[in-house]
């Protein structure tokens, strides 16, 4: 309680305010979560579209050889699954295995960028 | 719902269920059944209650599996014709002994979570100078009004799976007070309230399961309010405002 109280004190006296662990990595989850609402469903219409007629790898890099719309639109889908899934499974972590902490918060945002990098990889593999 | 003509009731006391037969009566509460077990039966037995009739919260337990107010809860509600009752302490506290829960890490919470009405235009404690003219109809007035009437018997907080999964987390009626004062336009703490709900601790914990909204005596929805905390902590962070 008496830390409560100090940090309560500390606060009114206009020092810098106590860090929150995971406000800003819940803000990016939802923010990513609205970016993958829009970006899944251009994947699943890109999908079904691709997919009349048969699909080919030529007709995939006809489409996005050289195309910098597309591009930018899987390095955005990339990086907001990679970090999404990332705070995800932070969440569960804590919550299951009492995993928690700074060094475990840093960790699983290597992680979720390290999977974003593998996305954004294969999406320039397909633009150059 | 056919009526058992005795109750097998099932008390943990501490390492072990106990089980008592109880005589059932018509309109007999929970409460009934433990006072007559502790009166008839077996003087050792710990519970606690006050006022017996919905006020004071503090008979609350864990009546086959769910957290109740034991004064407000009839057997027959809650019993099968087996006549089985199953009693706990409340669940995400320490025990004291038998059917008492500690409840001072809940009430903790209400500190850490700064429930405390914190005057805006006046020194701490001090009466200002004059009445605030508050609109009842305004919507942040409504916002408060909507979980003012908490009465903190810790029946979310035992019902609540993010206190089981976190002990740190302020758990539901803690941040219900917190939103009740973030709604109050008399109220000057706000800022730091809002960085005392935020985090893994806080709000940004909660799954939105609603059992505390299930299971609230008094019908109030601290699930809506841990929302508009997120809510309104989600702008700020956004837009810098903290």
């Amino acid at each position: 309680m008496s830390d409560a109280s100090t940090k309560g004190d500390a606060m009114r006296a206009g020092r810098p305010r106590p860090a929150t662990p995971g406000v800003h990595l819940w803000v990016v989850q939802r923010v990513t979560a609205m970016l993958l609402g829009i970006a899944v469903v251009v994947h699943l219409v890109t999908i079904v579209t691709a997919v009349r007629g048969g699909l080919t790898a030529r007709e995939i890099l006809d489409r996005t050889q050289g195309n910098e719309a597309w591009l930018l639109f899987y390095v955005v889908f990339a990086l907001a699954a990679g970090l999404h899934g990332a705070i995800g499974l932070r969440n569960i972590a804590a919550e299951t295995i009492g995993l928690r902490g700074r060094g475990a918060d840093l960790a699983w945002l290597g992680i979720g960028l390290l999977m974003a990098a593998f996305g954004i990889r294969a999406a320039i593999g397909l633009y150059a | 719902m056919a009526e058992p003509a005795s109750l097998k009731v099932s008390v943990w006391r501490g390492d072990a269920f106990q089980r008592y037969e109880v005589p059932a009566g018509t309109n007999q509460t929970v409460l009934d059944v433990v006072t007559h077990i502790q009166r008839e039966i077996d003087p050792s037995l710990a519970y606690r209650f006050a006022c017996r009739v919905g006020m004071c919260g503090s008979c609350a337990m864990t009546v086959n599996g769910r957290a109740r107010w034991t004064c407000r809860t009839h057997v027959k509600r809650v019993v099968g014709e087996d006549g089985a009752l199953e009693l706990r302490p409340l669940a995400n506290l320490p025990v004291i002994r038998d059917l008492a829960a500690d409840l001072t890490p809940f009430f903790e919470k209400w500190q850490r979570a700064r429930g405390t009405f914190q005057p805006k235009d006046a020194a701490e404690g001090a009466v200002p100078e004059d009445f605030a003219v508050v609109p009842p109809a305004s919507k942040a007035r409504r916002e408060a009004d909507a979980g003012i009437e908490c009465i903190g018997c810790g029946v979310c907080y035992a019902s609540c799976d993010v206190v089981a999964w976190n002990s740190d987390y302020l758990g539901p009626a803690a941040m219900n007070r917190a939103w009740t004062l973030v709604n109050d336009v008399r109220d000057g703490g706000r800022a730091e309230r809002l960085d005392a709900v935020a985090g893994d601790a806080g709000c940004h914990s909660c799954h939105s399961t609603q059992s505390c909204t299930e299971r609230c005596p008094k019908n109030l929805d601290p699930s809506s309010a841990i929302a508009g905390l997120k809510r309104t902590l989600f702008w700020d962070t956004l837009l810098g405002r903290r």
